[in-house]
């Protein structure tokens, strides 16, 4: 009967925090076609989080009251040893929910990283600053600019150490670790994504590169297909495409002090 | 700095005596005094036990092969090493109370959060746990001590080392290592000269952990009491089996991972730079095949300790005492199985990521079953509820549920892909390291104090200490959920300014919970020092460290003592866990007893 009365407060309890925790809006805006499905895959982790503290602390907080030691008491508990068919029960509960939880990640992971004939978009990062250029138009840009509605493939690629893109509203995250110009045979950076709402966002530096980390950051502009297209036509043409990258990053890391070291040392000097 | 900038990343100059002079303290301080005779081939010293037990406190700066004088050392030497990585937190707060950059460089500021996760790491957290199993654990298992003492010894001084190294790189060019303590290559490779001196430190305290874990494995495996078969041992004793396997096989790894920065830097091989045919990513797969199982090394014997003082101070027996153990040991399989949920966002194989996905959320199955068990184990138990050692168990059980369900989130590949990198994940790993393995330290040393130190501590002082640390502790990590999810990255001097009001927040919180700290510090002190004198068995437990007087003798026991049930015989009439020298006369009858409730209790597989 108490496990009964328990298991009903856990409940009650779990759906009061679940619905209390509904309420923010925890990733933020969201302005992707990948940030409806992980919301929504949050939301449901949160709902599932919420039962699962709360079975835990409801039990825990009832046997801490009820089974609190009176002031001298030395007697035992009882000798319960355990319970066979309880421990089956919490081992193989567990596994069902990890493992649909799993299941929906995957599906979510597969749906919003599906590529439908994007437009591909070269981004550059070093130490401490982004470039992009658009190979299909041949232009250069230090502003990201892209079209609304329009499903966009990232090239990632670093002169120098490894650099993450971020931009929080598009939930989207990939370190930039193939330097350009090379060839690695384990790495899989390009990413791809549908920004769904226009404005401006901020594009930050996620991976630790130095001691310019906090504020490598670039604009994001997300516009209509007209606007991106006159933006487009104002930026520098491309001068020479990969070739030019390439010798840039071997440069970067071959020289005798890599820029790392160069520029941790010039502040130490400052 | 002239000088310098024409010198490579690395500065044989400093790197070699950066190896050379701890060794040179080694040997100087009669680490190696035995063996160098016997390899010479001189007739070694006959034991004569100098070397154990300490009369004063300035035995305890000697070379020592007493595992219960190894243990304080370690104790000790950790808990200075968590009051600086604690100092250097309390700067990082300070820094980012407000936006813009005030009290320190971004340069320093990325050696302060370097230098306090590799102290915290490598120098308190897997080592206090070394410290306190080095004391405990002989005792638990009724041997007389550690299966290689001058081992042991040696361990213990090599940790010094390591933290030294960690804090001496704030005085070189160039200053502190700053690449993080996951020193990702290749910034890592070309970082200033600091960079070399975390390589050199991990290796000390690498080489220190391995040892110690072999010492445990063999005197774990060998030494345990006649009558201790694996069925009997203490969950701590199991704990520290587990962990060790996992030190023993998977610190190579960081090992290795930092010679060959270091040789990257030094010698100007090519693992890890691209440009010159290195490749990037492998830093990070070797890296995390070690530091992800060092999550658990960092945990497991934790658990151990909150197994032992729930159990004790709810008066119960272990519920599920079989599959307590087995979880221990699924954690350890499964722990080598999902490093790479380090790099969802890697860059690397984008196949490889569900697998580990797979493999990551399975985790929490052995560990929720540990948390059920604990639950279990409270029902129908007598709990002290104002037992200090208690209550930072029950803080472990809430903060460690909840930093559980953050990891599960984060195994999960779309979540992780936003929130990885950002304060959600500082969030996540304080809520398991701090709420959970310093929790579990916490308990462990009020609960093991009476013990080490023969006097009792203030159990008032040890409540404030714990209701200020739980309070400081939820202050300052729950709000870095929020501002990371909300896009604040992390390891960063300068922040936008709508995060501002929660920084400040979450600073102020932190300085409590560093505060909290010197009610702590205070307490043991002074107890230590003035104490009322502790009985032999202040908590009425049946493991057989209790069962010697506080503090232990010197060789622990005049005889071996003869185990003949299970550690957590809680309310079972007559039953026994061991049998003392001298107590023989009084055991024959409640064997048959002890026989017949173990089998109306749990599946009798036969004890081993």
């Amino acid at each position: 009967m108490t496990i009964f009365k328990l298991a009903c407060a856990a409940l009650v309890l779990g759906t009061i925090t679940a619905v209390i925790m509904l309420i923010p809006n925890w990733n933020g805006p969201g302005a992707s076609t990948a940030a409806g499905p992980i919301d929504t895959l949050l939301d449901v982790m949160i709902v599932i989080s919420s039962y699962v503290f709360m079975i835990v602390m409801v039990p825990l907080a009832y046997a801490l009251w009820r089974w609190r030691a009176k002031p001298g008491d030395e007697s035992d508990g009882e000798p319960i040893h355990g319970n066979t068919r309880l421990e089956i029960a919490w081992t193989a509960i567990p596994t069902i929910i990890v493992l649909s939880a799993a299941i929906y990640s995957w599906i979510v992971l597969e749906d919003i990283e599906a590529a439908e004939d994007p437009l591909p978009i070269e981004v550059t990062a070093q130490q401490y600053a982004w470039s992009f250029s658009y190979p299909e138009e041949g232009k250069v840009a230090e502003e990201l600019h892209v079209p609304v509605g329009q499903q966009i493939a990232l090239e990632l690629r670093t002169l120098d150490v490894i650099h993450s893109f971020w931009v929080p509203e598009w939930r989207i995250k990939r370190d930039l670790v193939r330097q350009a110009g090379t060839p690695s045979a384990d790495i899989d950076d390009d990413v791809v994504v549908t920004p769904t709402e226009e404005g401006t966002f901020t594009l930050v530096c996620t991976e630790l590169c130095g001691y310019g980390h906090a504020t490598m950051r670039a604009n994001v502009v997300v516009e209509s297909e007209e606007d991106y297209e006159a933006w487009l036509a104002e930026q520098e043409d491309i001068e020479e495409p990969t070739e030019g990258a390439a010798s840039a990053g071997a440069d970067a890391t071959s020289g005798e002090e890599p820029p790392a070291d160069l520029g941790a040392l010039e502040s130490e000097e400052q | 700095m002239e000088l310098f900038q024409t010198e490579q990343t690395g500065y044989p100059h400093l790197v070699v005596p950066g190896i050379t002079a701890p060794l040179g303290f080694l040997v100087g301080i009669g680490c190696f005094d035995y063996w160098f005779r016997w390899a010479a081939g001189k007739p070694t010293l006959p034991e004569d036990h100098s070397q154990h037990g300490a009369k004063t406190w300035k035995d305890y700066f000697r070379f020592n092969t007493d595992h219960k004088v190894i243990g304080i050392q370690y104790i000790v030497t950790t808990m200075f090493f968590f009051l600086v990585g604690g100092l250097l937190a309390m700067l990082i707060r300070a820094e980012l109370a407000e936006p813009g950059t005030q009290l320190v460089d971004a340069n320093l500021y990325n050696g302060l959060f370097s230098s306090h996760a590799a102290l915290m790491i490598f120098t308190f957290i897997i080592p206090v746990f070394a410290g306190i199993a080095n004391y405990v654990l002989p005792l638990m298992i009724g041997a007389p001590d550690m299966a290689f003492p001058r081992l042991n010894a040696l361990s213990f001084w090599m940790l010094p080392m390591a933290g030294l190294l960690f804090m001496v790189s704030f005085i070189v060019p160039g200053g502190a290592f700053d690449a993080g303590w996951t020193g990702y290559a290749p910034l890592s490779t070309g970082a200033p000269l600091g960079q070399s001196f975390f390589n050199l430190g991990v290796q000390f305290a690498g080489a220190s952990s391995i040892a110690t874990a072999l010492n445990f494995l063999v005197t774990i495996i060998t030494m345990r009491a006649p009558g201790m078969t694996f069925w009997r041992m203490p969950l701590l004793v199991w704990a520290n089996l587990s962990t060790s396997l996992l030190v023993v096989a998977a610190t190579p790894f960081i090992a290795g991972a930092q010679f060959m920065v270091l040789l990257d830097r030094v010698l100007g091989t090519n693992f890890f730079q691209a440009a010159l045919g290195g490749d990037v990513l492998s830093y990070q797969h070797i890296f995390w095949f070690y530091s992800h199982p060092a999550v658990y090394i960092m945990i497991l014997p934790g658990f151990g300790i909150i197994s032992e003082v729930i159990s004790t101070h709810a008066r119960k027996p272990i519920f599920g005492y079989r599959l307590m153990a087995l979880a221990l040991i699924g954690i350890v399989v499964l722990s080598y199985t999902v490093w790479a949920h380090h790099m969802f966002v890697s860059g690397m194989f984008s196949w490889l990521r569900v697998p580990m996905m797979i493999t990551t959320l399975l985790i929490a199955v052995p560990t929720g079953i540990k948390v059920f068990s604990w639950l279990g184990t409270l029902f129908y138990g007598v709990i002290h509820t104002k037992s200090t050692a208690m209550l930072f168990s029950i803080g472990f059980l809430v903060t460690f549920v909840i930093g559980g369900i953050s990891g599960v989130m984060l195994g999960m590949v779309p979540i992780d892909i936003h929130v990885s990198d950002t304060y959600f994940i500082v969030a996540h790993i304080h809520f398991v390291l701090f709420g959970g393995s310093v929790f579990t330290v916490f308990a462990g040393l009020y609960h093991w104090f009476p013990k080490m130190t023969g006097r009792m501590y203030d159990e008032r002082l040890g409540r404030v200490h714990f209701y200020l640390t739980l309070v400081g502790m939820l202050g300052t990590f729950v709000p870095m959920h929020w501002i990371g999810m909300q896009g604040m990255p992390r390891r960063v001097a300068d922040y936008a300014v709508q995060f501002s009001s929660w920084n400040l927040v979450i600073t102020i919180a932190s300085f409590l919970l560093g505060l909290a700290q010197l009610v702590f510090l205070y307490n043991m002190y002074v107890s230590w020092r003035y104490g009322p004198k502790a009985a032999a068995n202040p908590w009425r437990a049946k493991t057989i460290e209790w069962q010697v007087s506080s503090p232990p003798p010197v060789f622990n026991f005049p005889d071996i003592p003869r185990v003949v049930g299970g550690p957590y015989e809680f309310g079972v009439p007559g039953a026994r866990h061991v049998i003392m020298p001298g107590e023989e006369a009084e055991v024959a009858r409640p064997a048959p007893a002890r026989a017949e409730a173990e089998s109306g209790g749990q599946a009798p597989a036969g004890a081993q």
